[in-house]
């Protein structure tokens, strides 16, 4: 991730080491307590809607007043014959006593599990929210972090549907778009985020990325070691992702998707030349297009 | 996961209870009508100093006024778009060129202080002759990108069926915009001064059909959202009107009444289109498999 580096390196001898998150989800309980903490925090104001009625998870989604956003998915799972993903129910059934307790028609061999995963902004290294922000008001912070400049921004929106998870939006009362911070201020007095902080099972770890990265490789393979077949890690190789390695990457239980996170996002700007080279081609039709229509009479 | 042994088959791939993954754009009805206004002041610019270069003066001094018009109202739209509209200098803080906002922003204000001068020159005795004609250059110059850079704007961003049209999209605004300023001429001339602008109008027209028509192809399944909802009724009143106004001006341009007509139906026409384009990158973020699939299918599931 040259990239990163070059970003950091800007700052010369105030950069620090790169740091970010692990969201290991395996761990994740569904408290919540992450996004209370980085409400508190930050004094992010309340945003109390209705309730969903699908799940646990009536916060729904990040936004301008989301910057943790912990996801409940309810799966109904399949008993495999090697009785992979087993639960309770499940090995109730396959030792035949759910059938004995008349349970049979409601498991008919299916278990219930829920998935839970804590979801912030990615900090990442190509970020297209600050490569398409025209003011400067989203940077990259002395920690490789991606922070908005609330005294800056002018509230233009590009950025929202820039960024490639849907991380970013507008205040509306207040005109301008807010995201995680990585707890810049924190940081900058050596504390961690307050989501990592609150965090009781330490599904949410903070630390330097690359001791971060190691990490999340141990874990998945202890998982896997265990039986934990669907564990995986996203967007934890800053080599195989479209946005040049993320500073917040998870430990998934199931497809990204499933937890409403993109399976391969790529940063927009990734395709800027081409973009850029059709608008000018684009230009120069348009200039023979008119030569045409007037010049195009001429010769009668 | 085995799908040995499943009582219950899994769906393709499963949704977080259907909900986006991106986040639509904020952009208010500004925008679109600005992707209208910019084009046809751009376009109009390009057209009247080609109509200054062989002596049209008449349709000249009539397109740089519909320039001026066009390149004038642009600013105002965009900064009533803006969250905090009282920071719009905040636009030229820098020049970015990874952020087409801020080279839009940059030549917008390029293009507008030309745009100013050539119509003043055109229409008054003011302007000193070399600063009209440096002023007319520019404008052209500046006009043609101003009226696609805004196809960079929008697909310049994760919205699939913006980003995914981005080889196509900025052809599709030269041809809409150059049919808003064919048909604008058209209306503010009289016929009898008016035969390259009529000849614009209906030719641009066939370009922004063809346009749409293949941008829609290339994008296959994706370019579903351009075709249901509102955006589909607006590509579908776009073309009603496209086909119209260009007909109208083909066969009555000649008059009065035709030539207002067609170019009436032919503006609403570009409008429309501009509309539609837009309020399809609302309707693909809506959906969670126009982000999906595109990117399974790149990673081979």
């Amino acid at each position: 991730m040259p990239n990163a580096a070059l970003e950091v390196r800007t700052y010369g001898p105030q950069a620090r080491p790169r740091v970010g998150f692990f969201t290991d989800t395996s761990l994740c309980i569904g408290c919540k307590a992450c996004e209370v903490a980085c409400k508190e925090w930050n004094r992010v104001p309340d945003d109390v809607a209705p309730w969903t009625g699908d799940s646990y998870d009536n916060t729904r989604a990040l936004g301008a007043d989301t910057w943790r956003h912990v996801a409940f998915v309810e799966q109904k799972v399949p008993v495999g014959a090697d009785g992979a993903a087993r639960s309770l129910m499940q090995t109730a059934a396959a030792e035949g006593l759910a059938a004995e307790a008349g349970l049979d028609t409601y498991q008919e061999g299916d278990g219930l599990r829920w998935l839970m995963a804590s979801d912030v902004c990615k900090h990442c290294t190509d970020a297209a929210c600050l490569d398409v922000c025209p003011t400067g008001a989203l940077f990259r912070t002395e920690f490789g972090t991606v922070v908005v400049q609330d005294d800056v921004c002018n509230g233009c929106g590009y950025c929202v549907p820039a960024c490639p998870f849907g991380v970013l939006d507008q205040r509306e009362d207040d005109g301008r778009v807010w995201k995680c911070t990585l707890c810049y201020d924190r940081l900058r007095d050596d504390l961690e985020p307050a989501c990592a902080q609150a965090c009781p099972t330490n599904s949410i770890q903070f630390g330097e990325l690359d001791e971060l990265r190691a990490r999340a490789q141990a874990r998945v393979e202890r998982l896997h070691a265990e039986g934990q077949e669907d564990a995986r890690l996203y967007l934890a190789d800053p080599d195989d992702d479209g946005i040049g390695g993320a500073g917040a990457f998870f430990l998934l239980l199931d497809e990204p998707e499933v937890y409403g996170l993109p399976p391969a996002p790529v940063a927009t700007t990734r395709d800027l030349g081409s973009i850029w080279a059709a608008t000018g081609a684009a230009a120069l039709a348009l200039g023979a297009g008119l030569a045409a229509a007037v010049l195009g009479g001429r010769r009668a | 996961m085995s799908a040995e042994g499943a009582t219950v088959p899994r769906a393709e791939w499963d949704s977080y209870y259907g909900r986006p993954v991106l986040k639509p754009p904020v952009w208010k009805p500004e925008i679109p009508f600005y992707l209208f206004s910019g084009g046809l002041g751009g376009a109009s610019a390009g057209l009247a100093f080609l109509a200054d270069a062989t002596g049209d003066e008449e349709l000249a001094r009539r397109a740089w006024a519909v320039a001026a018009a066009g390149v004038g109202v642009s600013p105002v739209l965009l900064i009533s778009d803006l969250g905090k509209p009282e920071r719009f200098f905040n636009m030229l803080r820098l020049f970015k060129v990874t952020s087409p906002m801020s080279v839009g922003s940059w030549l917008l204000l390029a293009s507008g202080g030309a745009t100013t001068v050539a119509a003043a020159d055109a229409w008054t005795s003011l302007v000193p002759p070399a600063v009209g004609r440096a002023a007319r250059t520019a404008s052209a110059a500046l006009g043609l990108p101003l009226a696609t850079y805004t196809a960079a704007l929008l697909s310049n961003t994760a919205v699939p069926v913006w980003h995914e049209a981005r080889g196509a999209l900025p052809f599709v605004f030269a041809a809409s915009a150059a049919a808003s300023a064919g048909a604008a001429a058209v209306l503010a001339t009289p016929p009898e001064a008016a035969a390259p602008a009529r000849r614009l109008a209906v030719g641009a027209a066939i370009a922004t059909t063809a346009g749409v028509t293949a941008m829609e192809r290339r994008l296959g399944e994706l370019g579903e959202p351009y075709g249901t909802g509102a955006a589909g009724t607006l590509k579908r009143a776009a073309l009603a009107l496209t086909v119209g106004g260009a007909a109208a001006i083909a066969g009555l341009g000649r008059r009065r009444g035709g030539a207002a007509a067609g170019g009436a139906l032919l503006l609403a026409g570009a409008a429309c289109e501009r509309w539609s384009i837009f309020r399809a990158g609302f309707q693909s973020v809506g959906d969670p498999k126009y982000t999906v699939d595109p990117q399974r299918a790149r990673l081979g599931r």
